[in-house]
């Protein structure tokens, strides 16, 4: 069946419903076409067999038939209940059809002679026609080979099935096992031949913790972003992919000012931080990084604005106590509907989870300002790469809802030096504000300078500030010391 | 309907294919050859019984099933290795 594809036109892709995966593959799964989902055991190839149905459902009422080599229909009805869907009901309505090819536990079966799967595609082109199914999953060939003795047969025939699926212009997956995360791409060294496109599921161990990705090897005549993409899986929603390089930072620039919660900090930064913008502040533990984001929260409060905090460090009673003590009413801006506090342990949840709820939050809740407190707390939970998606992605996703976020860092040595979030978040924001203990004469102080403001003019200054009942108080510049920046500051008098 | 047919055979084929007659013309042969006038054999075609091969969770064609006498046996292929079919009746001892 080896007839001639051209280059063109372009082949249709439908989308699938299933958050990033659609972004990843630009538009979703090749139009009447089989993709093969290849994945280790564990990799929730079968999950992604029901989703691409399920979603089609709930979309578009596009009734799907789900063709099992593995288990029974039973098991995957039962199973996939705590993700909120029900296929009892779709196949009551006519929306969903199974196809049982699952093997029997008591009846053995003998080969003797030559034979085909005439009876399965037989079944399927049946349960295609009788609800009218525009897609089809098949979970999985590594059990489909295991029925049967002689693996060449099995080949041609699900060559033939796809060919079929493809004449019915039916959009289709076929799962199959792999043994190992990198390698071939199946077991069986016919997959690639049987579908033109390859998705890639993995459930790597990385440094102790668990990380699941999915990638696209291959999608024959069509574009798709390259690379392993970062998902998770929630219950109630299945799979969901976090497309990082996929996303665009194409978010307008606002010039319109909002203000930090604190005059003088305003001041310096040229009349407050711009309205969409991106803002970190980094410094060692206790040198203001809190006091900073409740006044940046007091501040949009202030203004009618609606205050979202993600707290990663301290409880909220901890939260509430350190306002009260620098004169600001949560609990009056929390009645009044302008704040509203989340307050999490990093080790609570994968990071990947953390990123799908607070992106839950945010777009439930619509603030106008963000504050997350810290964002280096969650360092902790994640590998070096995961860490760098993390905020990525959620930088990349705050600046798409066009209000403004503060970050705050904290820097792993008390005198000051770079923490790995800056590293990674330094280019994505818009202004960087420093905060360092500065030892002087036998004292400690504090010290404040606004490193960055992207698109306006600061001062350039290093201010000493105090902190008081009524908050943060920037005083005068520290002449005469240098190196403060570097952790390291001497009297430049001396010489 | 044989009342008197010990053997009770479901032969699934895809189709008026050579291989279904083939199929067919093998196993009864094999009838005859070993019980002679004691079976009944039906003859379905999955092509026009879809729903039948669903019913009975039919994948290769062809396929015989076995119902009675019990245990229920499953042999796939064309039967022309007639020891093997004997065997997957459970006839051989």
């Amino acid at each position: 069946m080896f007839t001639h594809v051209p280059n063109y036109p372009q082949i249709e892709k439908i989308e699938t419903g299933i958050i990033g995966f659609d972004l990843i593959s630009s538009g979703g799964l090749p139009k009447g076409r089989t993709t093969l989902v290849s994945g280790t055991a564990g990799s929730a190839k079968t999950l992604f067999a029901v989703q691409f149905l399920a979603e089609s459902i709930q979309r578009s009422g596009d009734a799907g038939i789900f063709v099992t080599f593995e288990e029974e229909p039973a098991d995957i009805r039962r199973n996939v209940k705590s993700l909120g869907w029900d296929i009892e009901a779709w196949e009551a309505a006519g929306l969903w059809l199974f196809v049982d090819a699952s093997p029997d536990p008591i009846q053995d079966q003998v080969e003797a002679g030559r034979y085909d799967l005439g009876a399965l595609l037989a079944r399927i082109e049946y349960a295609v026609a009788k609800i009218g199914a525009t897609r089809l999953s098949m979970d999985s060939l590594g059990a489909i080979f295991a029925q049967f003795r002689d693996a060449a047969i099995v080949r041609a025939e699900l060559f033939r099935i796809a060919y079929v699926l493809r004449q019915l212009k039916v959009t289709s997956i076929m799962t199959s096992e792999r043994t190992q995360e990198y390698g071939e791409i199946g077991r069986f060294g016919v997959e690639e031949f049987v579908a033109d496109n390859v998705l890639i599921l993995r459930n790597v161990l990385e440094d102790e913790k668990r990380r699941r990705t999915m990638e696209i090897l291959k999608y024959r005549g069509t574009s798709h972003q390259k690379g392993e993409f970062p998902f998770t899986i929630v219950s109630g929603r299945g799979i969901l992919a976090i497309p990082l390089s996929a996303m665009e930072l194409n978010q307008k620039s606002s010039i319109v000012r909002i203000s930090s919660g604190n005059d003088d900090l305003d001041k310096m930064c040229g009349g407050g931080f711009f309205r969409d913008s991106i803002i970190l502040a980094s410094g060692a533990t206790g040198t203001g990084k809190t006091l900073i984001t409740t006044e940046f929260l007091k501040g949009g409060a202030k203004h009618g604005e609606r205050c979202l905090l993600f707290a990663f460090e301290e409880s909220r009673e901890q939260l509430f106590r350190n306002a009260e003590g620098w004169g600001i009413d949560f609990e009056a801006m929390e009645a009044a509907g302008l704040l509203k506090v989340v307050c999490a342990y990093p080790e609570s949840a994968s990071l990947e989870d953390h990123l799908i709820e607070m992106k839950d939050i945010i777009e439930h809740y619509k603030p106008n300002r963000i504050a997350v407190d810290s964002l280096s707390a969650m360092e902790r939970v994640a590998t070096p790469k995961g860490f760098r998606e993390f905020v990525i992605s959620l930088t990349s996703f705050i600046k798409h809802q066009e209000v403004a976020g503060l970050f705050t860092s904290t820097t792993p040595t008390l005198m000051g030096g770079t923490s790995v979030t800056e590293t990674h978040i330094s280019t994505l924001t818009d202004s960087i504000i420093l905060l360092r203990y500065v030892e002087t004469n036998g004292s400690m102080r504090r010290g404040l300078t606004v490193l960055k403001m992207r698109g306006s003019i600061h001062d350039k200054d290093i201010l000493e500030f105090n902190i008081d009942g009524t908050g943060m108080h920037l005083g005068e510049p520290f002449h005469h010391i240098t190196g403060i920046l570097a952790g390291n500051p001497r009297d430049a008098s001396f010489g | 309907m044989k009342s008197d047919s010990r053997y009770l055979l479901k032969l699934f084929v895809a189709g008026n294919t050579s291989r279904s007659e083939l199929a067919a013309a093998n196993l009864r042969r094999i009838c005859e050859d070993e019980f002679p006038g004691c079976y009944e054999l039906v003859i379905i075609d999955v092509l026009r019984h879809p729903d039948i091969a669903e019913e009975k969770k039919i994948l290769a064609a062809p396929t015989l099933i076995k119902e009675l006498p019990l245990p229920v046996r499953r042999i796939v292929g064309d039967f022309s290795d007639k020891e093997k079919v004997l065997a997957g009746m459970g006839l051989l001892s």
